[in-house]
């Protein structure tokens, strides 16, 4: 039969099953077949920090979604078009997600009464009426898996872990998308391991496909056309991906090797599984035998010349705080980046969360300060990355780097930027013997020598005693200590200096200036450029440079008579702009381990305006 | 570059402008002065010698040489000497540690740099007691000893440091004292020649919290007694006249007089440095008071260190896919135009 064809301008999808069902594969997979399109996109992958939670229950349930479209996508999405529901458990925890009118796809065949019972319902959700505000197509996804490899002679098992190859053939048929960017992927994966399971996987792929071809369930497909992006080279690229290359281009522009010294935690593990794999640049992984290692071995490497970096979460960080003073009191270059995830203590690991601001501020015992900078996007982190190197050396100083869980596992498309692009990395190992002191400063930046093992006549000891001002020998002189305090923060204030200064997306003044930073930038751009098209007065700052802040941030705030500072904590952005400041900003503070919501910052935006919440 | 003689060094080219801020009498004094005395013969560059601590009196050594030194934060000295050993593979990386620094709360780290084999060289100084906090147990301490935390007396048992490095799977393993220079000379001769981790103890004597911990081992009049020195190839005999030996029963070593007809040279354990299993048994020595304390090398063996192997897998990888290229890192493997 004909299907008609109609042309979306931007779409979301939610993937949703059991942790084991293979949804964040699906996700990925979809996510580069719609990258290829050259449409905009923006991922949120959304597990449980279970690896195989009981099979069936709520709390197992693992969801990927993934909005694209033709126009500028700044956010995975607050309601989903399309939501995939691959048992009962997928479908109860995540219909709430699903804009009314929205379509459900359901694996039926899993809607049995053991599963409900699982997913503590009491009624079938596909009969007792609950739906019907939803498009709910109902397929037997399990069934026609296993009719698609009727003749392999394939454990059940085996068979039904091939069904979510079925859901993601079924949504490249609904989104006009051909299928052989996932059938080159499978070959890859799994020929040389076992041809039958490339085999297996493939075909029920393409019955996905067929399915939504042939039968009757679907008269409508959809076309999401290329998005209107400024010209360039392009890549699909997540977050925690773009760091690791954020910091590999900065030791090649650096001309030094990359040493990454870093301790297996989530969400932050893929930098160091990326660097792992880039040998062939020089590029040294260390993965120590716990975080104060992972980071103290990357003081060792420093010492000797190497671009050193650390990675890790909230938990870790908190245990390098006393190696971050060394470093700070060392005065030697080095990047730690904390991909945030919830807190406190062991929190929500897999979730995603703002709230160790502070602690990347403050969070040291003495007077410690520290360069701190975030990745406002999954893109931005190659940015962030590669400017805490720059600044990290050119300061002599360590320099944090925050990111998150949701910048570091979601994606979306880059403009790859060519090598000679790059702001330069200039190195000048001290050598002159004649004069040297290991703590003489460079009277602009203040950065005192990096004078490395290996260079005759500069042998010199450092350590985490207070050090004199110029020998660095050990010393106790009361006003040697009160000079060297106010320098090294002397020196961070100064990287202000080397930054650009803040800008403005919307009026340079007005009623209201929404100020963020971090992975809440696309939602704050959403909801002001909204509010704005509304005739609100209101302009948004996202704040890349978060210690020391940019010279004109004072004067930027001072234009605006109310401040709104959206976070995923419960006010920490907005207590440093309030004490720096002395500004009456209010927080807007929502902490459930999830991206803020483009709508819920609207409102907020709209009840301080006293605006219309339509 | 045109090979230039090595200019020949001497004790002064490895002692700081630092007054040393040790005890008077502190067994440190010793050690530092052996190891001043002897780097000198050693065929490094100056400038090639790093010295890492942590925290304690001990970790105040690399103030005292005129070589690279970073005094860092407690227990944490493998750690960082591990990432300068692995940035930069052809420094010759020193360790100076404590019993409380690198058993105690840099202890975790202690096994896992032994376990890798990264070529870093540790000297631990073992003085059975917190010297720099004034006075507290260690982990070396002995059961039931009064310390201004124990009033009552210890009551966890001590760690045989030998013995840990031994289970940490250590290439090198060896024991000496302060109040022995010629002997802590060789031992100290013997780890600059290991190619890979190396891990000593030194009975070192703190005057003012432990006085006279080890004397029973390093004074004249009880030494002999007390003490056997092991050499690769040659049986385990002691005492004034050498009349006595360690002879195994067994798997367990008993003293047997050689000189009374019974037993002769020829039923003595003898020492070899290659056999791990035997290392055991003389580090536990320590057990039975009846035995003497064995001082020398108590392991020696060869494994391919951490930084060659690593700089092995990176060579392998230039060699394979060639020097990396940035531009197309950065491009990745899927890229589409838009122009």
């Amino acid at each position: 039969m004909a299907k008609s064809l109609e042309t979306l301008e931007e779409v979301t999808i939610r993937f949703a099953g059991d942790s084991g069902d293979g949804m964040q594969l699906t996700g990925t997979q979809f996510t580069n077949s719609v990258a290829a399109l050259g449409a905009d996109l923006s991922t949120l992958p959304d597990y449980p920090a279970e690896i195989r939670a009981p099979a069936g229950t709520t709390y197992g349930v693992s969801g990927f979604q993934i909005k694209f479209g033709s126009t500028d996508i700044l956010t995975p999405g607050d309601a989903c078009d399309v939501l995939v529901a691959m048992n009962p458990a997928a479908l109860i925890t995540n219909r709430k997600l699903l804009r009314d009118g929205g379509i459900i796809i359901v694996n039926e065949d899993t809607f049995n009464d053991k599963n409900l019972k699982l997913a503590n319902l009491t009624t079938n959700p596909l009969e007792d009426g609950s739906l019907t505000k939803f498009q709910v197509h109902r397929i037997a996804i399990s069934k026609l898996t296993a009719a698609a490899l009727e003749d392999m002679n394939l454990s059940t098992k085996f068979m039904d872990k091939t069904k979510n190859f079925f859901a993601l053939g079924l949504m490249y048929w609904m989104y006009n998308r051909p299928i052989d960017q996932s059938v080159k992927f499978i070959r890859e994966k799994f020929s040389s391991k076992d041809p039958q399971v490339a085999e297996a996987n493939i075909r029920v792929l393409k019955a996905g496909y067929n399915f939504g071809d042939t039968t009757e369930f679907f008269t409508t497909r959809y076309d999401v056309r290329p998005a209107q992006l400024p010209a360039g080279k392009y890549r699909n690229i997540m977050g925690n991906v773009a760091t690791a290359l954020g910091l590999v281009a900065a030791a090649k522009k650096a001309g030094l090797d990359l040493f990454l010294g870093s301790y297996p935690i989530t969400p932050a593990s893929d930098i160091l599984h990326e660097l792992s794999h880039l040998k062939e640049y020089g590029v040294k992984t260390f993965q120590a035998e716990d975080e104060i290692a992972a980071i103290c071995s990357a003081i060792g490497a420093s010492y000797a010349g190497a671009l050193a970096a650390t990675t890790t979460s909230g938990p870790g960080l908190a245990l390098k705080t006393e190696a971050l003073g060394l470093a700070i009191m060392l005065e030697l270059p080095l990047i730690i980046v904390d991909v945030q995830r919830g807190g406190p203590s062991t929190g929500l690991p897999t979730k995603t969360e703002q709230s160790d601001l502070l602690q990347a501020v403050l969070g040291r015992n003495g007077e410690a300060p520290l360069c701190v900078i975030a990745a406002s996007t999954p893109v931005d982190c190659f940015t962030a990355a590669y400017e805490a190197a720059r600044i990290a050396v050119k300061f002599m100083t360590p320099v944090m780097c925050l990111t998150d869980g949701y910048l570091g596992n979601g994606a979306e498309p880059w403009r790859v930027p060519r090598v000679e692009e790059l702001s330069p990395i200039p190195v000048r190992f001290a050598t002159d013997p004649k004069g040297f002191q290991p703590y003489s400063r460079n009277p602009e930046t203040l950065a005192r020598p990096w004078a490395i093992p290996g260079t005759p006549g500069l042998e010199h000891r450092i350590g985490g005693l207070e050090k004199d001002q110029l020998t660095g020998n050990i010393s106790y002189d009361p006003e040697n200590h009160d000079i060297m305090v106010k320098t090294r923060a002397e020196k961070i204030e100064r990287i202000a200096n080397d930054i650009p200064l803040q800008t403005v997306e919307g009026d340079p003044k007005g009623d209201l200036l929404v100020v963020g930073w971090g992975s809440t930038y696309g939602a704050i751009k959403t909801a002001v450029a909204s509010a704005r098209e509304r005739g609100l007065s209101v302009s948004h700052a996202h704040i890349m440079y978060l210690n020391p802040f940019p010279k004109n941030l004072g004067k930027i705030l001072g234009n605006y008579p109310k401040i709104l500072v959206p976070e995923i904590n419960n006010g920490q952005l907005v207590r440093l702009l309030r004490a720096k400041y002395l500004i009456p900003a209010i927080g807007f503070n929502v902490v459930k381990g999830l991206p803020l919501r483009a709508e819920e910052i609207e409102n907020t935006i709209n009840d301080i305006l006293g605006g219309n919440n339509g | 570059m045109a090979e230039t003689a090595q200019v020949k060094l001497t004790i002064k080219d490895f002692q700081s402008d630092q007054d040393v801020r040790w005890c008077p009498g502190c067994g440190d004094y010793s050690i530092l002065a052996q190891i001043q005395r002897i780097f000198p013969e050693f065929p490094h560059k100056k400038e090639n010698y790093v010295a890492v601590s942590g925290i304690g009196c001990s970790s105040r050594f690399p103030y005292y040489m005129d070589v690279y030194g970073l005094h860092g934060i407690h227990g944490r000295a493998p750690a960082i000497a591990t990432g300068v050993k692995l940035a930069n593979p052809n420094l010759d990386v020193w360790v100076a540690t404590g019993d409380g620094d690198g058993l105690s709360i840099g202890g975790n780290h202690m096994i896992h740099m032994l376990r890798r084999n990264v070529n870093i060289k540790v000297l631990l100084f073992n003085n059975e007691i917190y010297g720099l906090t004034k006075g507290q147990f260690s982990p070396t301490s002995k059961l039931g000893q009064l310390t201004k935390s124990t009033p009552s007396g210890v009551i966890d048992p001590p760690f045989i440091p030998v013995s840990l490095a031994l289970g940490a799977g250590a290439t090198f393993v060896a024991r000496t004292m302060d109040r022995d220079p010629k002997h802590l000379q060789e031992i100290v001769r013997r780890v600059e020649k290991h190619h890979g981790s190396a891990f000593v103890e030194i009975y070192q004597n703190c005057v003012v919290f432990n006085d006279a911990a080890f004397f029973q081992y390093t004074e004249k009049e009880t030494r002999d007694d007390n003490v056997v020195y092991l050499e690769h190839g040659k049986p385990l005999v002691f005492g004034k006249n050498k009349e006595k030996g360690v002879r195994l029963n067994g798997f367990t070593p008993e003293v047997v007089d050689i000189t009374n007809g019974k037993y002769s040279t020829g039923d003595i354990l003898v020492h070899n440095e290659d056999d791990s299993t035997l290392a055991f048994i003389l580090a536990n020595m320590i057990h039975n008071p009846a035995l003497p304390r064995p001082m020398g090398v108590f392991l020696a063996q060869d494994r391919t260190t951490y930084e060659d192997a690593m700089q092995a897998q990176i060579a392998k990888a230039k060699a394979k896919k060639g020097e990396g290229d940035l531009q197309k890192l950065l491009d990745g493997e899927e890229t589409w135009d838009i122009s």
